[in-house]
């Protein structure tokens, strides 16, 4: 073992370009634990926990850069150290503009600016948001491990001030047809959003763009919005500002069930501005949403479905069942395929509340689930990392990301669960997201083909046959092409659905129709 | 008109703090854009930090 470290002093490098470069760096032979990153705490505790933390490290500061690195031999070591500064100055020569080092010289250089995004660290976060706000900006906030006293602090200046505070942990928005974030590329159309959640926004924009209409705008809120203390601040300026939107025919609104005070204050106000709606409380009361002239969306889908319905003026139907034709051939053949033992559905999630809408389709049609972000407290998992009958995994939730890219940037955590998920003789079915849309992963569907391929031989093995079905949330054009990306699942026999609520449906059918077989 | 309406009418031009593939998506989409070259304050030192607040 041969422990070689580096640091640089008051040079900073943002965490995801970081974490990737960890990751490449790791793929070296020879390089048995790297850390490639700012001094921080959690960098630090981190590096402890591989051995790779020394005293000099002990002391430096989040403004320092650090490598600390475990290999075979020194030559390794010099050979990972270049490779880091090799795709150090590649990232900086991708970016030649100018680049002001403060937020008010930007505002000196670009006082026209009109809204701030900002996905700095947590602790910083919050600050730099306050300022903008201060200098009349709207501001969109990425970052988490904001407070909830600073969340209501910025959300109340904000309203004060007429301005939009997307966020903290606002993941995804569309504004003026321009994605921020993590966003896809939808049509213009009558359908404005605002959401409590990111990758709900994007299902529910890409379904409705599949569904031959388009959006206004999507206002994203974060995912705290509508709990009693913040009180729905940002979702009741993001649907009035609709509401006197000459372009916003229809109105969605998207949230994790929301605190029912808080609800029915949002409900009164989307009532009174008089534009048809569709609401998406998940897993929440449709009665309230009802009462208040509403109409529930009954999944992401469903929500999409119906808007559209208003949007093109046809009748207004639930929506549970298959686009696709020949699905009862699908469920048939590949029953036929599962052995005896192979009883349950493994989902592995990249998107939170793509996870969260599987576990509602799926616990009303299959029974218990069980998750490490669970409908119920008794369907915690007591090992996140071992699937125990049906197991629905949000691979992006924090105890999976500490010191990680989100696996919609970097699938590293999947690819890893994949092939433990393939040496359970119980599992049958497979079922996964794939989130495209810019900020997301370049070729998601490519990153994951090996390890599918792998799971399959690690089940072929004993002669198992793993079913796998996915559903891609994309449109066609977005960077990573839809087409495409469902073409590659395709040719490895990976079954694709139109929307994660079918794919789901799918999943349960097939285990039920197995249940009945036996 | 709220200023959120007025947002709605102009086109967009961003100051990004932070990760900078989400400024490079801003241009691929022809927004007008400026990345800031952050770097935590005070050195990253919580007390510093406030106290340069505090002079503000």
């Amino acid at each position: 073992m041969v422990l070689k470290y580096l640091i640089r002093e008051n040079a900073y490098y943002d965490s995801v370009t970081l974490m990737i470069i960890t990751r490449e760096v790791k793929k070296i032979e020879g390089v048995k634990e790297v850390i490639v990153g700012m001094g921080t705490e959690l960098n630090k505790e981190l590096a402890g926990n591989l051995n790779l933390l020394t005293p000099k490290l002990q002391k430096i500061t989040p403004n320092d850069f650090f490598i600390s690195l475990d290999s075979v031999d020194d030559n390794i070591a010099k050979k990972a150290f270049a490779f880091v500064d090799e795709l150090l100055s590649k990232k900086k020569a991708e970016s030649e503009d100018y680049q002001p080092s403060t937020f008010e010289s930007a505002l000196k250089y670009m006082p026209e600016a009109n809204l701030v995004l900002i996905s700095l660290p947590g602790k910083y976060a919050a600050r730099e948001a306050k300022n903008a706000l201060l200098n009349d900006k709207h501001v969109m906030l990425f970052s988490d491990n904001v407070s909830l006293e600073e969340e209501i602090d910025l959300k109340s200046l904000a309203k004060q001030s007429g301005l939009l505070m997307m966020g903290p942990d606002c993941g995804t928005a569309i504004i003026n047809h321009v994605a921020l974030a993590f966003a896809n590329v939808i049509r213009k159309g009558p359908i404005g959003i605002v959401g409590a959640s990111g990758t709900g926004i994007q299902e529910v924009t890409v379904m409705i763009d599949k569904l031959g209409s388009g959006i206004s705008q999507a206002i994203g809120t974060g995912g705290r919005d509508l709990k009693a203390e913040v009180g729905g601040i940002m979702m009741i300026e993001g649907l009035k500002a609709l509401q006197n939107d000459p372009l916003t025919e229809i109105i969605v609104l998207i949230s994790k069930p929301p605190d029912k005070e808080v609800a029915r204050k949002v409900l009164s106000i989307l009532k009174e501005g008089g534009k048809p709606s569709v609401v998406y409380f998940a897993g929440g009361d449709p009665g309230v949403i009802k009462e208040y002239g509403s109409i529930p969306g009954l999944s992401l889908e469903d929500t999409a479905h119906k808007a559209v319905a208003i949007a093109k003026g046809k009748s207004i139907e639930d929506f549970t069942g298959f686009t696709v034709t020949n699905i009862d051939k699908i469920i048939q053949v590949e029953t036929k395929k599962l052995k005896e033992k192979q009883r349950y559905i493994r989902g592995l999630y990249t998107g939170g509340t793509l996870c969260d809408e599987a576990m509602i389709i799926l616990s009303a049609l299959v029974g218990d689930i069980y998750s490490n972000i669970p409908l119920k407290p008794e369907g915690k998992l007591s090992d996140i990392n071992k699937s125990y009958r049906h197991s629905l995994i949000d691979l992006g939730d924090d105890e999976f990301t500490r010191g990680k890219p989100h696996p919609m940037i970097d699938p590293y955590v999947r690819q890893e669960r994949i092939l433990s998920e393939a040496k359970d003789k119980e599992a049958a079915i497979i079922l996964m997201d794939f989130v495209l849309g810019f900020g997301s992963n370049p070729g998601p569907a490519g990153e994951m083909i090996p390890y599918i391929q792998k799971a399959r031989k690690i089940a072929a093995k004993d002669g198992r046959h793993i079913c796998m079905i996915s559903s891609v949330c994309g449109t066609e054009e977005d960077p990573q092409n839809l087409i495409e990306q469902e073409k590659k699942l395709k040719e490895e026999g990976v079954i694709v659905m139109p929307s994660n609520a079918q794919a789901v449906r799918l999943a349960a059918a097939i285990v039920l129709s197995r249940r009945n077989s036996q | 008109m709220t200023k959120i309406n007025e947002l709605f009418q102009e086109k967009l031009k961003v100051i990004n703090m932070g990760l900078e593939s989400f400024n490079e998506n801003l241009k691929k989409q022809n927004v007008k854009t400026v990345q800031v070259d952050w770097k935590p304050p005070a050195r990253g030192n919580k007390k510093m930090l406030s106290l340069l607040d505090k002079l503000k």
